[in-house]
């Protein structure tokens, strides 16, 4: 049951690692729109460039930022080929009947992949170098105004938390009843679809109720300990912002006043 | 010695649509003072576990009254007193509520709204006194289910708690993991003369309280010390309770015609017993 790579938290002591939750996802939020400051080779080879750097800077390993491409792989290649095949602009670069390859739809193909690919990769760094606590914890102070706002911010990042801590929990449990149905001759892996998707009923079904369960159990611990809501409580966890932090974010900045320089050029 | 907790005439029955309601819990007194283990012993649906819940006001008693350091439990002073007392549930995985070992630990203390060097310094002294120091990152899904019993015991220390109960605390382990939280227990009463309730139906788990209170059908059918308990020998397991193993084998011993004296309640008391009364022949 680990065949969830993508997103997963790498452990590590780098520069990046040690940066505040809070300064890795604004800066991951500010990427994502300075991406598409970029509209020729110079600007998306800096793009790329910094990917680069982030991945050095973290000592993440590629074959993990491949295996977070994966799910994606597919509207990747279905962007690029809309692009080449549809983008009639530029030079006529091969002909074949009806279909027409201009110079124009391959440059945009090809920009189109890059931009998708480095938004994919740039985020899965916030998630293989950030624990989903120290995100939550990130989100939670990023989003405190909202209260104003009556928006139950606390709330919110305790179901996070809670549900990410359960999910090896679930993930066991799962496979105990799995293994239980198979035991009592429940074919879940072949046979056609609507075999298979039957067989899941009742492996669902007991997962469900034991969920439950464990919630009220949950809800009645938390009780006991003393959980009455976001009000008065104090922090375990603190987030500190440290040079690094705004380091980051300025080089990030830094970043997008070059690119805005040279676009267009 | 000043009193912890006291049960007053306390009824209790759950919600019902029949006419003839059944009390879970009839008529129960009794009175816990500070230092000692009380064990509620009694088979399913005797009315152990209704009793922890409304020990700590997560039930309202019908009938009687719950006084807690000689205040009434109401919904007043409830947060206060929950603050006071610490409890430990059956299933280790649901009430494991941090993402890590010291995040579950610090929970009650930031419902609480203790302040972060403090909270730091308490996490880890709770910690150190169920040996779990080591283990401050560690990820639920990565611990046994003994750890994790004792992350929940040290949850419920890091409040500096007047009283521990234990709902079944052990009852989902393995052997291991059982010894593993009772020696905790334990050596927690030798070092710092904690108040337990344990409410368990494993009779070894039993032996070790200086005094047990044994439930039937929601009343309270006996109490007193562990050999004034089980020298109800079968009267016992008519109630659907079993015997100590070491007394189970000295019962039969006994009946083969080894001539034993003690009750023996533990294996220890027996392996005495026995070469005694080999040395005797």
């Amino acid at each position: 049951m680990d065949k969830i790579i993508f997103g997963r938290f790498m452990p590590g002591d780098t520069y990046v690692h040690k940066m505040d939750p809070r300064a890795k996802l604004i800066f991951t939020f500010l990427f994502i729109f300075i991406v598409f400051l970029a509209n020729n080779w110079l600007t998306y080879s800096i793009l790329i460039g910094l990917t680069l750097f982030v991945m050095l800077l973290s000592r993440i390993k590629p074959i993990y930022l491949i295996n977070g491409l994966k799910p994606v792989i597919f509207l990747l290649i279905f962007t690029f080929f809309l692009h080449l095949f549809f983008t009639k602009e530029g030079d006529l670069l091969f002909e074949w009947g009806i279909l027409q390859i201009y110079e124009g739809g391959l440059r945009q193909g090809i920009y189109i992949s890059i931009r998708f690919a480095v938004l994919v990769i740039m985020t899965s760094f916030l998630t293989l170098t950030t624990s989903p606590i120290a995100i939550t914890d990130g989100i939670e102070i990023l989003l405190n105004p909202l209260k104003k706002i009556k928006v139950p911010v606390h709330e919110l990042a305790l179901m996070m938390s809670i549900s990410l801590r359960f999910i090896p929990t679930l993930m066991d449990e799962t496979d105990k009843i799995m293994k239980a149905q198979m035991a009592r001759g429940s074919d879940l892996t072949t046979g056609p679809i609507k075999e298979r998707i039957k067989a899941v009923v009742p492996l669902l079904v007991p997962l469900f109720v034991s969920a439950f369960k464990r919630a009220e159990d949950l809800a009645t611990a938390m009780e006991v300990r003393g959980y009455r809501g976001g009000e008065g409580r104090t922090r375990y966890r603190q987030l500190a912002w440290r040079t690094r932090d705004t380091m980051a974010i300025l080089f990030l900045l830094l970043v997008a006043g070059v690119l805005v320089y040279y676009r267009g050029m | 010695m000043s009193e912890i907790l006291a049960l007053q005439q306390v009824t209790f029955a759950y919600p019902s649509d029949e006419t003839e309601v059944r009390n879970a819990v009839d008529n129960v007194s009794f009175s816990i003072t500070e230092g000692e283990w009380i064990a509620i012993v009694g088979h399913n649906g005797s009315g152990k576990s209704t009793i922890a819940k409304l020990m700590n006001g997560l039930l309202y008693p019908n009938e009687g009254n719950v006084r807690f350091m000689n205040q009434l439990l109401n919904d007043d002073n409830l947060w206060d007193i929950r603050s006071q007392m610490g409890m430990v549930f059956q299933n280790p995985d649901n009430q494991f509520v941090g993402a890590t070992v010291q995040d579950d630990v610090a929970f009650a203390l930031e419902n609480n709204g203790v302040l972060h060097d403090d909270m730091v310094k308490r996490v880890q002294q709770a910690l150190a006194q169920v040996k779990m120091q080591d283990f401050l990152d560690h990820e639920p899904h990565h611990l046994s289910g003994g750890q994790k019993q004792r992350v929940a015991i040290a949850g419920a220390l890091a409040l500096y708690p007047k009283l521990l109960i234990l709902d079944e605390a052990t009852s989902m382990l393995d052997p291991q993991g059982r010894n593993e939280v009772l020696q905790t227990i334990q050596q927690l009463r030798e070092e710092t003369g904690l108040t337990v309730i344990s409410i368990t139906h494993d009779l070894e788990e039993a032996i070790l309280a200086d005094r047990l209170l044994f439930m039937n059908n929601g009343q309270k059918f006996a109490e007193g010390t562990p050999d004034e308990i089980f020298a109800l020998g079968d009267t016992l397991l008519d109630l659907g309770l079993d015997l100590p193993f070491a007394m189970k084998l000295s019962r039969l011993l006994q009946e083969k015609g080894v001539p034993l004296i003690g009750l023996n309640m533990t294996e220890e008391e027996l392996v005495n017993d026995l070469w005694i009364s080999n040395f005797n022949k």
